[in-house]
């Protein structure tokens, strides 16, 4: 019985989990956006739900032996078997209103979304792949950032992704970022904010610093909104904020307005 | 502070080497060459007695400690006629990162680097070397000016990381840093990096990847600081050691991963026993990878630096 109920984060309503299922894991009552699996993103996003999965062969090392209060192969191994995902994002190529296009969706579920060898290792992968083929591509970010069991090894992966979407630029493919709730620290200060659009979901937190770190550091409370998405499209540095349903053909115009290139 | 104080205790005798030897040096004893010789063999002899029982956490404290040279300190002793450039033309000027260009062995160069302050005042007015959005704006404009005259770039890295405030956020620190990223991976001159202290996360990234990435001997570049680190996997500060160990944050780890290509060594007990010792080893090994890269044809100098960043990480194929 119980699990056929879920509060809502945000308006503390109890709810249906059905109905918030049916409305794309938004909250029917508040509009509160849910986090959703890579997957679901992905099926949400691409025509008829279908994709096809690349890079999926890609799984992390455990270079430094890293063991915090638990050893860094066991979280691998642990987030493996509970996503069924071999890391924290899903490299995918599909139409979306039958526009072919490289989508990569990051998993929270999987450390965080934290990023490190693999993540960057795939979307530098999926760049280079969309420069050879000329097809535009979206990361859907949705991560807490650099991954610190691979030390400077993740954090080199903000310089790689980067690097990788420069070359986009220059061969003039476009690149659209969507940030999703969370997406802060070493992903917002690099690729997430390099689209030729930068998009959010509604009341995303967005920012570099997370607020904790923030308020120990200037020992004040955090303003309301502070880092959400209203906040980031109020100081210039999102093109828009675009509720879950409106996504697809958001960015549906935002492709062929990008691709209807002069002759 | 009691961890500083750690090292304080380590480097004690060195120390006290070190004032005889200052203190030889300004009487007129005959023989206070010879004398002044063998004290330094001594500091060498006790040196190689604590290097091999370093920890990384005295490695940190070594990069933070507050007599190492800093950026200015650096460019005073390498550079000519160092002509700073403010702000970031777009809302103020960020005393934790300073710019400009100077001569370097005759060449006009771009010089970068994020800048703590010596006096408790002046580090407050540096913000301990924390930049805010426009330190790296400046620090892009900066850069830019460098590939418009095709002068080489040279940036030194030293901060605890970039500033985490309310200020930095509403300006775009992430895109700030990201911003230099991309661009730097597509500057059309080269840059050469040195870690000269603490290379604090995408604070320290944000000027401190290109070409050639140096790193002194006991200095450290970490994806985050050890005391965060242990905040959020420990949950307790106390795990301080723990982290740094794991966090891999070493120079010779940093070269056998290829974050770094070069470890510029340090005089017997770090850098600021001896600060001209290491802007001559700084010195020496900045014009070598100058020289590498000079006059290196455009699309040859940014393929290599894409092959060279595209390549780290480690994965396996399965």
């Amino acid at each position: 019985m119980t699990n056929l109920w879920t509060r809502c984060n945000n308006c503390q309503r109890i709810l249906y989990k059905q109905d918030i299922l049916d409305n794309l894991a938004v909250c029917p009552s508040c509009a509160f956006h849910f986090r959703i699996s890579a997957e679901e993103r992905l099926r949400m996003l691409f025509d008829d739900g279908a994709y096809e999965v690349l890079d999926d062969n890609l799984h992390a090392v455990d270079a430094l032996h890293f063991v915090d209060t638990k050893p860094y192969v066991d979280r691998i191994a642990e987030n493996e078997k509970r996503t069924g995902l071999a890391e924290a994002i899903v490299t995918a190529r599909g139409t979306i209103g039958g526009v072919p296009v490289y989508i990569l969706a990051m998993e929270f579920g999987f450390l965080g979304g934290s990023v490190a060898s693999v993540v960057g290792e795939k979307i530098a992968r999926a760049c280079e792949r969309a420069l050879e083929d000329g097809l535009p591509v979206i990361i859907v970010s949705c991560s807490g950032g650099m991954r610190m069991q691979e030390g400077m090894l993740s954090l080199m992966q903000m310089a790689k992704s980067s690097a990788a979407i420069a070359r986009l630029g220059k061969a003039k493919i476009p690149f659209i970022s969507v940030l999703a709730d969370p997406t802060t620290g070493g992903t917002t200060a690099s690729f997430a904010m390099l689209g030729d659009i930068n998009v959010a979901e509604p009341q995303a937190l967005i920012g570099f610093a997370g607020p904790r770190v923030i308020e120990q550091t200037i020992k004040e409370k955090l303003p309301k909104g502070f880092q959400r998405s209203e906040f980031l499209l109020s100081h210039g540095m999102i093109d828009d904020i675009v509720e879950r349903k409106n996504l697809k053909p958001y960015l549906v115009k935002a492709l062929r307005l990008f691709l209807n290139r002069p002759q | 502070m009691e961890k500083a104080a750690e090292f304080y205790t380590l480097e004690k005798g060195i120390l006290a080497l070190k004032d005889q030897i200052d203190a030889l040096a300004e009487t007129d004893d005959l023989d206070k060459k010879d004398r002044i010789a063998a004290l330094r063999s001594e500091i060498e002899k006790e040196w190689a007695r604590i290097v091999p029982q370093l920890t990384t956490v005295n490695i940190v404290q070594i990069a933070r400690h507050p007599k190492r040279p800093y950026t200015l300190d650096y460019i005073a002793f390498l550079f000519q006629d160092f002509m700073e450039m403010h702000g970031d033309r777009r809302f103020a000027d960020d005393p934790a990162i300073v710019a400009g260009l100077a001569f370097y062995k005759g060449r006009t160069v771009a010089v970068i680097g994020h800048q703590k302050g010596r006096t408790t005042r002046a580090r407050i007015d540096r913000n301990f070397g924390q930049a805010n959005p426009e330190g790296y704006r400046k620090a892009l404009r900066v850069m830019l000016e460098a590939e418009k005259f095709g002068f080489p770039v040279i940036t030194l890295i030293d901060t605890p990381g970039a500033y985490p405030g309310i200020g930095a956020e509403e300006r775009g620190q992430a895109e700030a840093i990201a911003f230099n990223l991309k661009t730097i991976s597509i500057l059309k001159t080269p840059i050469i990096n040195v870690v000269i202290g603490e290379g604090g996360s995408g604070g320290g990234l944000g000027i401190g990847f290109g070409d050639q990435t140096l790193m002194l001997e006991h200095s450290f570049y970490s994806v985050i600081s050890p005391e965060g680190c242990a905040a959020i996997l420990w949950k307790d500060q106390n795990a301080f050691e723990q982290a740094a160990e794991n966090l891999g944050i070493r120079a010779a780890t940093l070269l056998g991963f290829g974050i770094v290509d070069k470890i510029i060594p340090e005089p017997p007990g770090g850098a600021h026993i001896d600060p001209e010792q290491t802007f001559k080893n700084v010195d020496k090994h900045l014009y070598q990878a100058l020289k590498k890269f000079e006059g290196k044809p455009v699309d040859e100098l940014l393929d290599e630096r894409y092959k060279k960043i595209r390549k780290l990480g480690v994965f396996e194929e399965r």
